[in-house]
């Protein structure tokens, strides 16, 4: 068995959530950066540029990327073989957010009660944490910040087997569609087919998590995924909803197996600032 | 790529000049307002009491920064969803506000509301907050201190960029733009 002291993971935890918000991960530059060259509308394009010329000042200036530096969102895989010491995993994650967003001049977006108290936290937690327990004697965090105009725009729907490719097809570039400007495109489109009705939309979170330009690992979802791209593209909704070819940089499908009766689908939106980071512990 | 300079406050006739899809670059003084300052102002304007500051010809930013570290002027600072002051902008335009910033659709009230009182909703490049920022030479609460990032900041901007979404004419960017690009 091996030891670990919850404020090692803490520590850990505090560097990711500052790294997120102020380096944009180089898929996602490089996404933003293809579509600027193929852009077409001339404010699509300079909204385009803005974009990159905001990370490359995130970057050298230490200032977030975005001022809505999120819910934090964990997926914790935790090794069977790790003995987590002085603490537990839940508060050792929420030690990190604490001291990452105070430290990091992060801007605190969390209230406690969400319907009648809504009293800011005060340090961002509590953090949204998924575990699983897997073989090992590692523990590997992956964490993204979740702005709140791109979470707004999400949504799930228990559709009918019978629904088929097209009804999936419709029901995500619909949705897209009415959610128009206001998730700050370009946007990832986070999808998840299949499980139960909680399940789906946690697929469609982690399918957020995956690197940009990385496809389905599946031959005929890695397809789907670019036949629903275009779709969403060619809406011309554009950059920030002004017009244009770029609406989305990715869209990513989570899959989890059925019950006979149901096919489940969820939809996830990001923001172009698809911000996201993973370490080994 | 066309741009037009425009100085805050603004006249009438500047409002009228612009048209939606136009790309402005503002200088000068704007406020920042969100949710709980537009309530508190709204509350005013119904007892017919005097507000913190005069809102004739002004811009609103919709914004909510990053705490700013102590040598900055600002935190990162871009537009937050405008949909949520929808129900507060026709009596905000109503009461001498000229235009607000923030990003994403508006409701009918408020583009009805925008012609009716010679108005304008911009849009700022959502997710650019560090780049915004840097075009903010000065900050300071002005009223509602008590309610941290969502107090009313005066702000002293320079070419500060924003794309005309819905114009005093009836014009609307989120519609014509996708109508021009869609295949």
């Amino acid at each position: 068995m091996r030891e670990l002291a919850a404020s090692i993971v803490s520590e850990h935890v505090a560097e990711m959530c500052q790294e997120a918000n102020l380096y944009l991960g180089d898929d996602v530059l490089q996404a933003l950066q293809n579509s600027y060259e193929r852009e077409e509308s001339p404010t699509g394009k300079e909204v385009l540029r803005q974009l990159i010329e905001n990370v490359e000042i995130a970057k050298n200036e230490q200032i977030p990327i975005c001022q809505d530096t999120g819910f934090a969102v964990f997926f914790v895989e935790l090794g069977q073989e790790v003995h987590l010491t002085g603490g537990t995993l839940k508060e050792a994650i929420n030690a990190g957010v604490k001291k990452g967003y105070t430290e990091g001049y992060l801007r605190k977006s969390i209230v406690d009660d969400p319907l009648y108290d809504r009293k800011n936290t005060g340090d961002n937690t509590p953090a949204v944490i998924y575990t699983d327990i897997v073989p090992g004697d590692k523990v590997k965090i992956y964490f993204a910040p979740k702005g709140g105009g791109s979470e707004n725009m999400s949504t799930v729907k228990m559709l009918k087997p019978a629904d088929g490719e097209e009804g999936l097809i419709d029901f995500v570039v619909e949705h897209v569609k009415a959610a128009g400007p206001n998730p700050c495109p370009p946007i990832v489109v986070g999808v998840g087919i299949g499980g139960t009705f909680d399940r789906v939309a946690v697929g469609a979170k982690k399918a957020l998590f995956r690197p940009l330009g990385q496809p389905h690992p599946d031959q005929r979802y890695a397809e789907l995924e670019q036949k629903i791209l275009n779709k969403i593209n060619d809406l011309g909704v554009g950059p920030q909803g002004f017009g244009g070819r770029t609406f989305a940089l990715a869209v990513h499908i989570e899959t989890y197996p059925s019950h006979i009766a149901s096919m489940a689908a969820a939809v996830n939106i990001n923001c172009h600032a698809s911000r996201h980071r993973e370490r080994v512990i | 790529m066309e741009v037009k300079n425009i100085e805050a406050p603004l006249s009438d006739e500047e409002v009228l000049s612009l048209k939606a899809g136009d790309n402005v670059l503002i200088s000068g003084v704007i406020y920042t307002a969100r949710d709980a300052a537009h309530k508190k102002l709204i509350e005013l304007m119904e007892k017919g009491e005097p507000l913190p500051i005069d809102l004739q010809g002004q811009i609103i930013y919709y914004v909510g920064p990053t705490p700013a570290k102590p040598e900055q002027v600002i935190g990162s600072a871009g537009p937050t969803t405008s949909g949520r002051m929808d129900a507060y902008t026709p009596q905000m335009l109503k009461h001498g506000m000229k235009a607000c910033i923030g990003k994403g659709k508006r409701s009918q009230a408020v583009k009805d509301a925008l012609q009716e009182y010679k108005g304008v909703y911009l849009a700022a490049v959502g997710g650019a907050g560090a780049l915004l920022s840097k075009r903010i030479n000065k900050c300071e609460v002005v009223a509602y201190s008590e309610l941290g990032a969502e107090a009313i900041h005066r702000l002293e901007v320079e070419d500060f960029p924003v794309t005309v979404v819905n114009d005093a004419h009836g014009g609307d960017v989120y519609i014509e733009g996708a109508k021009a690009y869609a295949r």
